[in-house]
C-alpha cells in the first residue's frame, strides 16, 4: 500500500490513502514549491494517493534546490 | 477538485485566489491576467517594441508566449554567461531559447559575455573581491547592464523580464530584513526610463506565483531548462522563497498580501525621496557613457577593467 514520489533524482514513499499534500506535507515538502503530476498530468493536491501510484513532483523554485527532509513510510 | 469555470477536473487550485481551474481554463486565464496587469500598471501597448529578456527558463519562456501570443512585438534577449563547467548550464540555456524562438518564428538576440567582456563570468568571478567564491554578485551586475545596453542602444521602448511574484515578495522581504531602503524605493512592476541611458523595465509577470507559471509552461507544452544554475544551490533568495512558501502554507495568499501592502504603501508616499537612481543623483559612466550613481565608472566598467588587468597579470 504505498505511493512513490520523486522529485529531482530523490525518491521518496508513502503510504496511500492520504492527499497528495498531506503526503508532501508529511515528507517535509512545501506544496507551494512543487507542481505533483501522474501520468505526466498535473494534479491538485486534493488527490487521494492510491495503492502503487506514482507522483512526479516538477519543482517551481528558481535558482536552486529545495530540501525535503530524508523520510520514507509515514 | 473541479474547475470554477466548466466543472471539469482541475489541474491547479490556486489558493490565494480561491480558484481552482481545469487545463483549457488555466491557459485562458493566465493571459487574460497577464494583459490586465500589463493595462493596470500601464507596462506598454500594442505600438511598442519589447526585448523580453530570456534565459530559457519557465518565467522567461512562458512571458515570451504570452506577450507573441497576445500580438505584442516581442525580441528575445539570451546573455551567454558561460557557465558550463559543470553540467553545460549556459549552453543548455540557450538551446531552449533559440529552439522556442525558431519554433515561434521570434527574433532573437544572443550576447556572449565572454566575446564582449573578456571572460566568462566563472572566469571573471574567480578574479575580482565582487565575485570570489560566489559568482551571482557579478553575474547579476553584467546582465543587468547587458540588457540595459541593448534594450538602449536597440531603441527597444521596454525591457521585459519574466519575475514572478515569489521572486518580488522574496527580495522584498530580504531589503526589508536589512531595511535596504535604496532598493526598497527602486522595486517596482514598472521602472520608467531615465534619460541618457537607462531604459524603461516591466515585470508582466509579477502577481503570478512561482508554480502557475511553471504551470502554464508545463500545460502549454514549452520546453525549458529544468536544471538550475549551479552557483544557485544556498542563494539566499532560495532561503527567502522557503520561508515565505512556509507562512504561504499555513496562510494562502501570505506572500500576495506582502508585496501587494508593500506597493500600496509606496503609493502612498513610503519611501518617498529615497530613490538613489534619480536623473539628479546621475552620472555619466567615464568609459560606456551609461548612467552611474558613482562619480566616475560605472559599477559593471570598474568591475570588468578589474577583470581584464588581472587577466593580463595571470597570463
Amino acid at each position: 500500500m504505498t505511493v512513490q514520489f520523486t522529485l529531482r533524482d530523490q525518491v521518496y514513499e508513502v503510504r496511500a490513502g492520504m492527499t497528495v499534500r498531506h503526503a508532501l506535507l508529511k515528507l517535509g515538502i512545501q506544496p507551494e514549491s512543487v507542481l505533483p503530476t501522474l501520468d505526466g498530468e498535473l494534479i491538485t493536491d486534493d488527490e487521494i494517493l492510491q495503492d502503487n501510484q506514482h507522483i512526479h513532483l516538477v519543482a517551481v523554485i528558481s535558482g536552486g534546490t529545495i530540501s525535503p527532509k530524508q523520510v520514507t513510510f509515514q | 477538485m473541479k474547475c470554477r469555470k466548466c466543472g471539469g477536473k482541475a489541474v491547479i487550485n490556486m489558493r490565494q485566489h480561491k480558484l481552482a481551474l481545469c487545463k483549457e481554463h488555466f491557459l485562458i486565464w493566465l493571459p487574460e491576467q497577464t494583459q490586465r496587469f500589463i493595462e493596470k500598471y500601464h507596462m506598454f501597448g500594442y505600438q511598442d517594441r519589447i526585448l523580453v529578456a530570456v534565459s530559457g527558463g519557465k518565467d522567461s519562456l512562458a512571458l515570451w508566449d504570452i506577450l507573441h501570443h497576445l500580438g505584442y512585438q516581442a525580441d528575445g534577449l539570451y546573455i551567454g554567461l558561460g557557465i558550463n563547467q559543470e553540467n553545460g548550464y549556459s549552453l543548455k540555456s540557450q538551446e531552449f531559447a533559440e529552439k522556442f524562438a525558431i519554433k515561434n518564428n521570434l527574433k532573437l538576440i544572443v550576447v556572449d559575455v565572454a566575446e564582449i567582456a573578456g571572460a566568462t563570468i566563472p572566469d571573471a568571478a574567480a578574479l575580482t573581491l565582487r565575485g570570489k567564491g560566489k559568482p551571482c554578485s557579478i553575474c547579476g551586475l553584467t546582465k543587468r547592464h547587458i540588457m540595459n545596453r541593448v534594450a538602449y542602444q536597440g531603441q527597444y521602448d521596454v525591457l521585459v523580464t519574466g519575475h514572478n511574484l515569489d521572486d518580488e515578495a522574496a527580495a522584498l522581504f530580504g531589503n526589508t530584513l536589512n531595511w535596504a531602503v535604496g532598493y526598497l524605493a527602486r522595486q517596482s512592476p514598472v521602472l520608467e526610463e531615465i534619460t541618457g541611458g537607462l531604459a524603461r523595465k516591466a515585470k508582466p509577470f509579477f502577481r503570478f506565483y512561482e508554480r502557475e507559471t511553471a504551470a502554464y509552461a508545463l500545460l502549454q507544452g514549452i520546453d525549458y531548462i529544468y536544471q538550475e544554475c549551479p552557483h544557485a544551490t544556498g542563494a539566499k533568495s532560495i532561503y527567502y522563497k522557503e520561508q515565505l512558501n512556509q507562512l504561504e502554507a499555513d496562510r494562502p495568499g501570505a506572500k500576495l498580501s506582502f508585496y501587494l501592502s508593500f506597493l500600496r504603501a509606496k503609493e502612498s508616499g513610503l519611501f518617498a525621496h529615497q530613490d538613489p537612481a534619480t536623473q539628479a543623483n546621475l552620472n555619466s559612466c567615464q568609459t560606456c557613457g551609461q548612467p552611474t550613481s558613482a562619480p566616475e565608472q560605472c559599477a559593471f566598467c570598474r568591475t570588468w577593467d578589474r577583470v581584464r588587468g588581472r587577466q593580463t597579470i595571470t597570463a
